[in-house]
């Protein structure tokens, strides 16, 4: 287990087994995203009291997932690379922050669509809604934080620092429908309990889920890939596997 | 672990649970202003300002809504099943308004306890079902308990919190 977890520390090595791991991960997000979409859009029941408008909730309960599991991510690659120096985890973390930043909006942005027909109003600042903001500056702050420094030891600390101390914003989110009064509804989903819907409802919905969670892992082993090819440019195996691509294609 | 790196966790783990203190002290000091909306019981007890924009929520009452038919004026009662609160409203109600719909009105207290909203906006539940399920439900005699049991839990705190009651003043 440690042997494995040294290894994923070493950018060579990282970067063969995420070759191969590369393509599983993007056949299942195609799989499951097509999947849960045709059904979740077209097939599932409409809810009782919302009518159609309630299928905002197969884009809308995935994206705000990913949204937090990313941050959280981001602040364990973070706390890697600053104790045990593992500069792989850094560069997942860079990359990791814009697809987070991105999944974010989408879950603020389909809310707000979702709540014209069922609150009566796109905005409003309550608890649930103020903290999803936050959780998008604070993605805004670690990538500019990043663009902000000359060196890039500087700029991987600072980030880093800013994820960690940003996770605090996590658990306010989850439970700010429970802690206080809230336009936002409490959870259907927790690990405790039964989901509070039928399972022709939640099938779809847990199917969209594992297809976020593929893309995330396939884009972020895609870009991690290319980061190292950038970082590591001036490093033996680079120009070792460069020569040898030059020389199959000759 | 390295002697270096086990005080570089120590010193990052001090400053994340130092800041996490830090944000829990400044949220419970401000737990009342974060609250969207005061609930009747809160209201009844005196909690809410007068005559100031205010937001107050619970779930409409069942029988309640009474509409004019010659204008958009309604009246109609909001409770959290301890105590209700007469709203006065005119206006187009959101899709979802309904008896037994949980709601938030946007509005001013009046000294005599009535309210008159600005704006009302529907409040949903974490439950979703296909209408069928619904019918089902509704005829096996289905009450928004959950509702009842958060309601119930506010006022036990604010009891034990020694919140004076309104027939103390």
């Amino acid at each position: 287990m440690w042997a494995f977890i040294h290894k994923l520390g070493s950018p060579k090595w990282f970067y063969g087994i995420s070759a191969k791991l590369q393509p599983w991960f993007w056949a299942a997000a195609a799989l499951l995203l097509v999947t849960g979409s045709l059904w979740g859009l077209a097939f599932a029941p409409a809810d009782y009291q919302q009518g159609n408008s309630f299928r905002i909730i197969y884009v809308h309960v995935p994206a705000a997932f990913l949204a937090q599991s990313i941050f959280i991510s981001m602040a364990v690659s973070g706390l890697v690379f600053m104790v045990w120096k593992i500069k792989v985890a850094d560069m997942a973390a860079a990359v990791m922050a814009p697809l987070g930043a991105a999944m974010t909006f989408v879950a603020l942005f389909s809310g707000a669509v979702w709540g014209v027909p069922t609150w009566g109003t796109w905005w409003m600042w309550d608890a649930r809604l103020t903290s999803m903001l936050i959780l998008l500056f604070l993605y805004l702050g670690v990538i500019a934080l990043r663009g902000a420094f000359t060196s890039r030891d500087s700029a991987s600390r600072a980030a880093s620092v800013l994820a960690m101390v940003g996770v605090i914003n996590i658990p306010i989110i989850k439970y700010s429908v429970d802690w206080w009064y809230t336009l936002h509804q409490p959870a259907t989903f927790t690990l405790t309990s039964r989901p509070t819907m039928p399972i022709e409802m939640w099938l779809p919905l847990a199917i969209m889920v594992l297809g976020f969670y593929s893309f995330f892992i396939a884009l972020t082993l895609m870009r991690t890939r290319s980061e190292i090819l950038r970082r590591e440019a001036n490093k033996r195996w680079v120009h070792d596997l460069v020569k040898g691509r030059v020389e199959e294609t000759r | 672990m390295t002697p270096k790196r086990k005080q570089k966790l120590f010193v990052i783990l001090g400053l994340v649970s130092l800041t996490a203190v830090a944000v829990g002290l400044t949220l419970y000091a401000l737990r009342a202003n974060i609250n969207l909306f005061f609930s009747p019981v809160q209201i009844a007890q005196g909690d809410a300002p007068l005559e100031r924009q205010i937001r107050a929520g619970g779930m409409v009452k069942e029988g309640s809504v009474l509409r004019d038919p010659d204008s958009l004026d309604v009246a109609f009662t909001v409770t959290d099943y301890v105590d209700d609160l007469e709203v006065y409203y005119s206006g187009i109600l959101p899709d979802l308004f309904r008896e037994g719909q949980g709601v938030v009105v946007v509005g001013e207290l009046q000294a005599d306890g009535r309210m008159y909203a600005d704006k009302v906006l529907a409040r949903h539940d974490e439950n979703y079902m296909p209408p069928e399920v619904a019918q089902a439900l509704k005829e096996a005699g289905y009450s928004p308990a959950d509702f009842q049991a958060k309601a119930a839990e506010v006022g036990k705190r604010l009891e034990a919190e020694g919140v004076p009651q309104a027939n103390e003043y």
